[in-house]
């Protein structure tokens, strides 16, 4: 990956130094290893003293284009291969300005969960190291070698998402294509009965502590007014009482992202609490998948969603369960 | 002791009937002409198409207490703006497989296609659903305590 970055550096600080574009965005280093943060860099000493690309870079830089499209001057952002989907649906929800960025596509070899590897017991980490399927992580108490499967962020193992833009690209080595499900767990849920399902929510979304870091990152929700914001809406904030009274901040969140969701997985990546928030759109996704025919978010910046079109044959509401007639 | 439960008043569920003004609102007038009953505590709301209807309202309506919620348009194919109750369709049959995979009753939330000629079936689906909600229960799983506190 050193390599890469490299490149990256390089490429941006030339870009920068010809005046071709006025920024870029990209990730910068954090206070810790596993802590860069996206950032817009505008000179080349920015660059030169902070920019990194590692296996701690799983930040989606492109719902930060909604502001920065806008602004004079072409704006360069690196994106991963999931990355580009979301960007794709913002074009198509005219929220960037397309013409004014340009995307330079990075290759991206699955990024690591600093919270999978502290719960293998791994804390105070310095630094990692990856040699195909091994993890060598060094910490303030010594080196532990941890196995790569087991460590990656949720959205990276069930990935195989591949570049949908690009201007350019840096790409070094490619990411083998592997057989994954990522509907497995959804399928489970639904084996389960309804009380069971219940519980099973219950449990998982009593923990939100209403931070709002799953809206604010995901790229589907960029409206400028958000219900959540509204006082009025009576789901403004954390419910005063210990109750399980968060779904409803879930279920309309989940609904409004419905068709839109690219499965960015953004939003378990960011939770504070852990919530396997992936599990929700992902019910919407194969139910709309398995009614309305396949369709992936993102995949082109034109077109139709699902909710927004109709046949004549679809079926009805009161039969429809699990994406199938009952 | 004596337990102070035991003289439970009968369940009356809370219903909210969404109805659209160009068949199913004129199929209930219709049914209420034809001296035709349906149970009082089917609370209809009247809306210009089932399209309209925002999946928010259907929650809003569990949240502010409802236990039951339908919403009725036309029939597909004779919806008065043409397209609206396909979109309706798809809307619904999404919002409902959901909510189920949330755990909550599938009973609970209903779409049906009543025209304006439908009076007699007005009735007889309001009947059916009051019913269905009665032994279903009191909705739990979806109130918020936030908003019936202010009750
Ligand atoms: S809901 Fe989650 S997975 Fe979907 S687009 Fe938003 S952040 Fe990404
Ligand atoms: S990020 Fe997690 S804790 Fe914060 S609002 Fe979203 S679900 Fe709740």
């Amino acid at each position: 990956m050193k390599d890469v970055e490299l490149k990256m550096l390089e490429r941006a600080k030339e870009l920068l130094a010809s005046g071709e574009v006025a920024r870029v965005v990209g990730w910068k280093k954090g206070d810790f290893c596993y802590d860069p943060s996206p950032a817009v860099f505008k000179t080349v000493e920015e660059l030169e003293n902070g920019f990194v690309y590692d296996y701690f870079c799983g930040a989606n830089l492109s719902k930060y284009l909604i502001d920065v499209s806008k602004k004079e001057g072409k704006t360069a952002v690196f994106l991963k291969p999931c990355d580009t989907y979301s960007f794709n649906q913002l074009v198509k929800e005219h929220r960037i300005k397309r013409e004014n960025v340009y995307v330079i596509a990075v290759e991206c070899m699955a990024k690591l969960d600093i919270e999978k590897i502290k719960a293998k017991g791994v804390s105070f980490v310095t630094g990692v190291e990856v040699v195909e399927k091994d993890v060598k992580v060094s910490s303030l108490y010594g080196e532990t070698t941890l196995y790569k499967p087991e460590i990656v962020l949720e959205k990276c193992a069930v990935c195989n998402k591949t570049h949908q833009v690009k201007d350019e690209e840096i790409i070094l080595h490619e990411r083998p294509v592997r057989d994954v499900n990522r509907f497995a767990e959804v399928e489970k849920l639904e084996a389960m009965t309804e009380d069971e399902r219940f519980a099973f929510w219950k449990e998982q979304l009593s923990k939100c502590i209403r931070c709002n870091a799953c809206r604010n990152v995901c790229p589907a929700c960029s409206c400028i007014k958000c219900v959540f914001d509204n006082p009025n809406s009576g789901i403004a904030a954390k419910a005063n009482d210990s109750e399980f009274e968060e779904k409803m901040f879930h279920i309309i969140r989940a609904y409004h992202v419905a068709g839109r969701c690219t499965d960015c997985g953004e939003c378990s990546r960011v939770c504070p609490q852990n919530i396997p928030l992936h599990l929700l759109n992902r019910k919407f996704i194969k139910d709309m998948d398995g009614l309305y025919g396949e369709y992936q978010a993102g995949e082109s910046s034109e077109g139709k969603t699902p909710l927004t079109s109709y046949t004549e044959e679809d079926k009805e509401p009161n039969d429809v369960f699990n994406g199938e007639a009952k | 002791m004596q337990d102070v439960t035991t003289e439970k008043k009968e369940f009356t569920p809370n219903i909210v009937a969404f109805c659209c003004n160009w068949c199913s609102y004129a199929g209930a007038d219709l049914a209420g002409s034809s001296r035709l009953t349906y149970p009082a505590n089917v609370k209809i709301i009247r809306v210009p198409c089932s399209c309209r209807v925002n999946p928010m309202f259907i929650l809003k309506a569990y949240q502010q207490g409802a236990d039951g919620v339908i919403l009725c348009g036309c029939h597909p194919g004779d919806c008065h703006y043409v397209t609206g109750n396909y979109y309706t369709r798809r809307r619904m049959a999404t919002l409902f497989s959901f909510l189920n995979y949330m755990g909550i009753e599938k009973e609970r939330t209903r779409v049906e296609w009543v025209s304006a000629a439908e009076g007699a079936r007005f009735s007889a689906v309001m009947n059916d659903f009051v019913k269905t909600i009665t032994e279903l229960g009191e909705n739990k799983r979806l109130s918020d305590l936030r908003v019936k506190e202010g009750e």
